[in-house]
């Protein structure tokens, strides 16, 4: 009796023995090779978990906001590569309240992000996307969106007006950026 | 011709794919599906060679950068011998694919050809449509422009909606934590390498079945579809009265595909290439961005959700499509297969059509969007003006300046996301006019912190002059009443 008979008798042979654990072997190996792959693809997400994203960003100084006025204010965004380009640069809205308040809002509509334009005859910032309207301090007027405009944190040193920025505001995101009204520095 | 059948033979020796190939050419299908109709897959997998061929040329020079992208463009379009040619046809190629691809799906779903044994076909060919229209919109991505950016804007805010994980969501799909280099590679990955690997897999697998399985037989009405019996049926269909794929059948797709080529080739030369629109620079926003012409609807069906509905029917929405149409042939996968005996189907193709089509229309015309320059380049016109006391004329100074023609047209001029106001003092008494204007409501937002008393005064003196010169304005005559008005006669 050859040897392979003998072994298939008793249910299993060397060979078929041996793919398998040829099989449990790269199996191994794959689940191995898994960890850093999905740690290199939730990069993004880890390093927003570790470090966060924001941080305080000059806007300039206050005397580029004159009192009862909302200007257009940009800023480079603190995480940067060198081939981001002109992505890098970031606009909000400075409105200033009495010279001692402030309000700072994201330019992205809290509807779907789009550019929110400030129309001071009118009072309004409109989106020119699905036209969601809000009121000069930020608040909800009309339209698709489901709450007011975003806000940035901010506070004042040495005349100029810093704000915590660094990330994209979206609805879904918001906890980030403040919902209230305007915060004393 | 003794040489090139020398090296024929001397090949197939070797490699031994000349029987096969013949015989799947020959392969007879039955002799009604020689028809236009049938058409459809074909000229979509020549849509989709056009693409790989033009997208590979265009990867010769286009750069994925953030800083760079929109430049290797403009450099395609002007600097490059043709490469506006190449952008165009590779543009105009994803147009006619997509609509390719809904013509082949609507063909299939109203001959039936989902039902059984093709359920999986049919799956397959979901997954081809949700990878082409992945490939339409990460590919509108890589044209990164203005539309571009703020597109991502959109998808971005899209996802962070997703309960939890929205967040994360937002990060993994922007590389990061703002639209920028990151999100751009990660899309240039998508659309050259991931989604054309699966679209390629799935055509594969598609076309693998359709030769395994047959080509679905012209549906007869009354010819029913049982699993006992279907595969004897159709046996007999095509080989008692069958005919070869190759010529019989073949030279229609050919005739086609080359149709659809020259049409898209046509395009290109007279429409040229899309965009690129301005430079993706966050910080220019003077623009209005919109999605390419299949994401329209999209857009459209956006601004007309209510608010508190939109994120669930976002989210769950696509999610009951999809499951809806993977479902399809397990529900209906017996039973009658021609259009004539299935009135619902027709129905819901057409009520599809007239859906998608209104508001691919309206994404066109965008209505609810203020027309954001309208208060200092439409005039009002003069007829509205003359013989107005100078109250009133200073109620139209007001109804400029404080933007009001942005959103409410005169004569057909100026915005529509509000009401026309040509007739609205028939609508609305003064006092009315008065609570709309300051305390705003419906969609309008309230103007009580921004007007003056007096500018109220003057604006509501004007509305009330805008009622055709043969109707009287809507008056309120119980205020008479009440007010004691010795004037005014009730009856």
């Amino acid at each position: 009796m050859s040897p392979e008979k003998m072994s298939a008798e008793k249910g299993i042979s060397r060979r078929a023995m041996l793919v398998k654990l040829g099989l449990l072997l790269n199996g191994i190996v794959g689940a191995f090779l898994a960890v850093p792959i999905v740690r290199y693809l939730l990069s993004p997400v880890i390093r927003e978990r570790k470090n966060g994203y924001e941080s305080w960003l000059s806007l300039g100084g206050l005397e580029q906001f004159p009192a009862g006025q909302t200007r257009l204010a940009t800023y480079k965004n603190p995480v940067v590569n060198t081939w981001d380009g002109e992505t890098g640069d970031i606009a909000c809205w400075v409105r200033n309240v009495d010279d001692r308040t402030f309000q700072v809002f994201a330019i992205n509509c809290a509807h779907l992000g789009c550019p929110v334009r400030w129309f001071p005859q009118s009072s309004l910032f409109l989106c020119p996307c699905h036209g969601g309207a809000y009121y000069q301090d930020g608040s909800r007027a009309s339209g698709p969106p489901e709450r007011g405009l975003f806000q940035y944190h901010y506070k004042i040193e040495n005349g100029k007006l810093l704000i915590r920025a660094g990330e994209m505001p979206t609805p879904g995101r918001a906890a980030n950026i403040k919902r209230g009204g305007p915060k004393c520095a | 011709m003794r040489l090139i059948q020398k090296v024929g033979a001397w090949f197939d020796l070797r490699v031994q794919l000349g029987t096969p190939i013949r015989e799947t050419l020959e392969h007879a299908v039955p002799r009604e599906t020689a028809s236009w109709f049938y058409v459809f897959g074909s000229a979509a997998l020549t849509c989709f060679m056009l693409q790989l061929v033009t997208g590979i040329l265009l990867a010769l020079i286009y750069v994925p950068s953030a800083g760079e992208a929109w430049s290797s463009l403009q450099t395609l379009n002007h600097g490059i011998a043709l490469g506006w040619f190449i952008r165009a046809l590779h543009g105009w190629g994803s147009n006619f694919m997509v609509a390719i691809v809904l013509i082949h799906m609507v063909q299939v779903f109203l001959f039936g050809a989902y039902k059984f044994p093709r359920e999986l076909t049919w799956i397959v060919g979901v997954l081809l449509l949700l990878v082409t229209l992945g490939m339409a919109f990460t590919g509108q991505v890589l044209r990164f422009d203005q539309d571009a950016y703020w597109g991502l804007g959109i998808g971005a805010s899209i996802a962070s909606r997703v309960p939890v994980i929205g967040p994360w969501v937002v990060n993994l799909m922007l590389g990061g934590p703002i639209i920028a280099g990151a999100t751009l590679s990660r899309f240039f990955a998508l659309h050259v390498f991931v989604v054309p690997g699966l679209l390629i897999a799935f055509v594969c697998v598609h076309l693998l079945m359709v030769l395994k399985l047959g080509i679905n037989e012209w549906p007869m009405p009354g010819r029913i579809v049982r699993h006992a019996t279907y595969l004897q049926e159709y046996h007999e269909l095509t080989h008692k009265d069958g005919v070869p794929f190759v010529p019989n059948a073949v030279w229609k797709d050919i005739l086609f595909s080359g149709f659809i080529l020259l049409s898209i080739a046509a395009c290109a030369v007279y429409f040229g290439p899309f965009g690129p629109g301005g430079q993706p620079d966050p910080t220019i926003i003077q623009t209005a961005p919109r999605p390419d012409f299949f994401f329209l609807w999209l857009y459209a069906l956006l601004s007309f959700l209510p608010p508190s509905a939109e994120t669930p029917i976002l989210l769950i929405g696509p999610a009951i499509g999809i499951i809806v149409l993977l479902t399809l042939p397990f529900v209906a996968g017996e039973g009658e297969k021609s259009w004539k005996r299935r009135p619902i189907a027709v129905l819901a193709i057409l009520l599809i059509a007239v859906a998608l089509g209104t508001l691919t229309h309206l994404g066109e015309h965008t209505p609810w969007s203020p027309v954001m320059d309208a208060w200092s380049s439409q005039p009002i016109p003069a007829e509205y003006l003359q013989g107005r006391t100078a109250l009133e004329r200073h109620g139209a100074l007001v109804f400029q300046a404080k933007q009001c023609h942005n959103c409410h047209s005169l004569d057909d001029k100026g915005g529509q996301r509000g009401p026309a106001l040509d007739s609205v003092a028939l609508r609305l008494t003064a006092d009315q006019l008065i609570r709309q204007v300051i305390q705003g409501g419906g969609n309008m937002p309230a103007y009580g912190k921004n007007l003056s008393p007096a500018e109220t005064t003057a604006l509501v003196a004007f509305l009330e002059t805008l009622h055709p010169a043969n109707q009287k304005p809507a008056r309120n005559a119980s205020q008479a009443v009440a007010l004691g008005a010795s004037e005014v006669s009730l009856r």
